[in-house]
C-alpha cells in the first residue's frame, strides 16, 4: 500500500495522473507536464510536496548534531533562516541533500528527500544515541503537509491569500504565520528556480490551503514538471545526479561545504581537497537533436568518458539539456562531447549552470 | 470517444489513412498521444526504407519515456513529416491530421483487413480502459 498525502483526494478530484514516487502515490501531471512548466515560468504553479521528509530537531545538542552530520556551517545560520545543505558519509559520499531551517534558538527543521527519509532518520538517530543525547528528533512528515507555491505571481497570490507574509519573508527565510485561523510555517524556498513559498499546514488544513491558492490563480502541477523546472534551474536531484558514490566536490556543490569544522565527513573532504577530483558534474546542451536521459554514455572522441545523470527537453530554452559526469579535462564550458542515444551519437556542448535564471523583478 | 471513421487502426494504437494509388498516411491515435504525454522528439525512419506490417517504424519520445511505434501496414516510406522535427508537439495536439508521421507508397489495401475500423477500435479502447 502506497503512502498518501493529505492532498490525495484533492489530486483525484482534480484528475491528476497518479504514480508511485518513492513509495508515495503522487500526481505526475495535471494539465500536462510541459504546459505546467510554462505556467510556473510565466505565472503560478502549486505543488504537493508533502511526501518530502520533515524532521524537527530540538534541544541543546541540535546545533552540534547538525554540525556533525551536515556540510553547512550551522553555527552561522540565524533564527528564521534556511540553508541548502548535504549529509555525507565518512567517505564523503552524499547520503542526501535538503534544506535546513532554523526555527528557534535550539530548534531546527530538516527537509529531506522522500526516497532518503529512512536513511536520514537512521543517520540522525545513530548520531543522537552515540554522542548527541540532548536532542529530540521528531519526524512529522505524515502529520504536517507541505505545499509549494512557485512562479512570478507567487507574491501577488500570497498577499491576497494571507496578507503580511510576503513582506515578512525574504528568500531563504521561514516564519510561523496565522493562515485560515491556523498556525503554520511558511518559508520562501522552492525547487523550481522561481520565487515562491513553501507552506506547511497541519494535514487536515492542506486541502483548504490548496484550494485557496487555486482560487487565486495557481495551477495544480505535478512532479513531472517539477523535475524539468529543477533541471532547468541547475538544481540536482539526489538518486539521479548524486548519491553515496560521489562527493560534493565532484557534484559541483563545493560552495555548500564548510570545511573549517570537524564533522562525520571532514577528514574525507580534506583528502579530496588535497588530491583533487577526477570527474565533475557538468551541464550540457544538445547541439543536434536527441533526448539525453539518465544512464546514457557520454563519449569523447571514441571513448566512453562519463554518464548522463538527468536530461530532457527544456521548454524554457526550447532545447534538449542534461547533466552528467565527465573527466575534469572535459568539464570546461564549450567542450564538445557526444551523448550515446540508444547507440546514436548526438553532439552536445558543455555549458555553465544554471540553464535558466529567472528575471529578477 | 469517437475515432475518425475514414481510417483503420492497429491494437498498438497507430492509424493508417489510405489514399488512391497505393499511398497511405500513418500516425498514432489520440489515445496513444494521451498515454504518452508531451511528445518531445520523434525519431523518424529513412525515406526509401521498406517496412512490413506491424514492424517497428521508429521511436516517439515523450517527457517521461521512449516508445516504439509500428507500421500498421506494409509499404515503402516515401516521405516523413519533417515538421515534427521542430514541432513534435503536433503529435499531441493534432494526432489525426498535421501530426501524421510517415507517408507510405506501394501499400496493399488487403492488409487493412488485419486492422480495426473506427467502431471496433473505440470498442477496443473501452475494453482496455476498464
Amino acid at each position: 500500500m502506497l503512502n498518501r498525502t493529505p492532498l490525495y483526494k484533492t489530486h483525484v478530484a482534480l484528475q491528476g495522473r497518479l504514480v508511485d514516487f518513492a513509495g508515495w502515490e503522487m500526481p505526475i501531471q495535471f494539465a500536462g507536464i510541459l504546459a505546467e512548466v510554462r505556467t510556473v515560468r510565466s505565472q503560478l504553479g502549486l505543488f504537493d510536496v508533502s511526501h518530502m521528509g520533515r524532521i524537527w530537531l530540538t534541544g541543546s545538542d541540535a546545533i552540534r548534531i547538525l554540525n556533525w552530520l551536515t556540510t553547512a556551517d550551522v553555527s552561522s545560520l540565524r533564527v528564521s533562516r534556511a540553508k541548502y545543505t548535504l549529509i555525507c558519509n565518512d567517505k564523503g559520499g552524499i547520503i542526501d541533500d535538503g534544506i535546513l531551517y532554523r526555527l528557534g534558538e535550539e530548534k531546527y527543521l530538516l527537509i529531506c528527500n522522500a526516497s532518503n527519509r529512512a536513511k536520514v532518520w537512521a543517520v540522525l538517530t545513530a548520531a543522537r544515541d552515540k554522542q548527541f543525547n540532548s536532542v529530540e528528533l521528531d519526524d512529522l512528515t505524515t502529520t504536517i503537509g507541505m505545499i509549494a507555491l512557485q512562479g512570478p505571481f507567487a507574491n501577488e497570490a500570497m498577499n491576497d491569500f494571507a496578507p503580511g507574509i510576503v513582506e515578512a519573508l525574504r528568500p531563504f527565510q521561514i516564519r510561523r504565520a496565522e493562515i485560515l485561523g491556523q498556525s503554520m510555517l511558511v518559508a520562501r524556498t522552492g525547487y523550481t528556480g522561481e520565487d515562491g513559498f513553501e507552506i506547511m499546514p497541519e494535514s487536515t488544513v492542506c486541502p483548504e490551503v490548496w484550494y485557496g491558492l487555486v482560487e487565486r490563480g495557481a495551477a495544480p502541477c505535478g512532479l513531472g514538471s517539477r523535475d524539468i523546472l529543477r533541471l532547468e534551474a541547475g538544481l540536482l536531484l539526489h538518486g539521479s545526479d548524486m548519491d553515496e558514490t560521489v562527493n560534493p566536490f565532484e557534484a559541483g556543490l563545493d560552495r555548500f561545504v564548510f570545511t573549517e569544522k570537524e564533522s562525520m565527513s571532514s577528514a574525507s573532504f580534506h583528502t579530496v581537497l588535497k588530491h583533487g577530483i577526477n570527474k565533475k558534474l557538468v551541464g550540457f546542451l544538445m547541439v543536434d537533436r536527441g533526448v539525453p536521459r539518465h544512464g546514457f554514455d557520454i563519449i569523447k572522441g571514441e571513448t566512453i568518458v562519463g554518464v548522463v545523470t538527468s536530461g530532457g527537453y527544456s521548454p524554457s530554452l526550447d532545447s534538449y539539456i542534461g547533466l552528467g559526469y565527465v573527466p575534469i579535462e572535459a568539464a570546461s564550458p564549450g567542450t564538445l562531447i557526444h551523448i550515446s542515444v540508444r547507440g546514436r551519437l548526438v553532439e552536445a556542448q558543455v555549458t555553465t549552470l544554471p540553464f535558466y535564471t529567472r528575471r529578477k523583478s | 470517444m469517437n475515432s475518425p471513421t475514414d481510417r483503420r487502426y492497429s491494437k498498438e494504437h497507430e492509424w493508417v489513412l489510405t489514399e488512391p494509388q497505393g499511398v497511405a498516411f500513418v500516425g498514432i491515435t489520440d489515445y496513444a498521444q494521451d498515454q504518452l504525454g508531451d511528445v518531445v522528439y520523434v525519431d523518424l525512419p529513412n525515406v526509401g526504407d521498406v517496412v512490413n506490417q506491424f514492424d517497428k517504424l521508429g521511436e516517439i519520445e515523450s517527457v517521461k519515456a521512449v516508445s516504439d511505434f509500428f507500421s500498421p501496414i506494409s509499404g515503402e516510406i516515401s516521405e516523413t513529416n519533417g515538421v515534427l522535427i521542430e514541432k513534435p508537439e503536433l503529435v499531441n495536439s493534432d494526432p489525426y491530421d498535421s501530426g501524421w508521421i510517415v507517408k507510405l507508397s506501394s501499400v496493399d489495401g488487403l492488409q487493412l483487413n488485419n486492422l480495426l475500423n473506427s467502431q471496433e477500435y473505440d470498442l477496443y479502447l473501452s475494453e482496455i480502459e476498464h
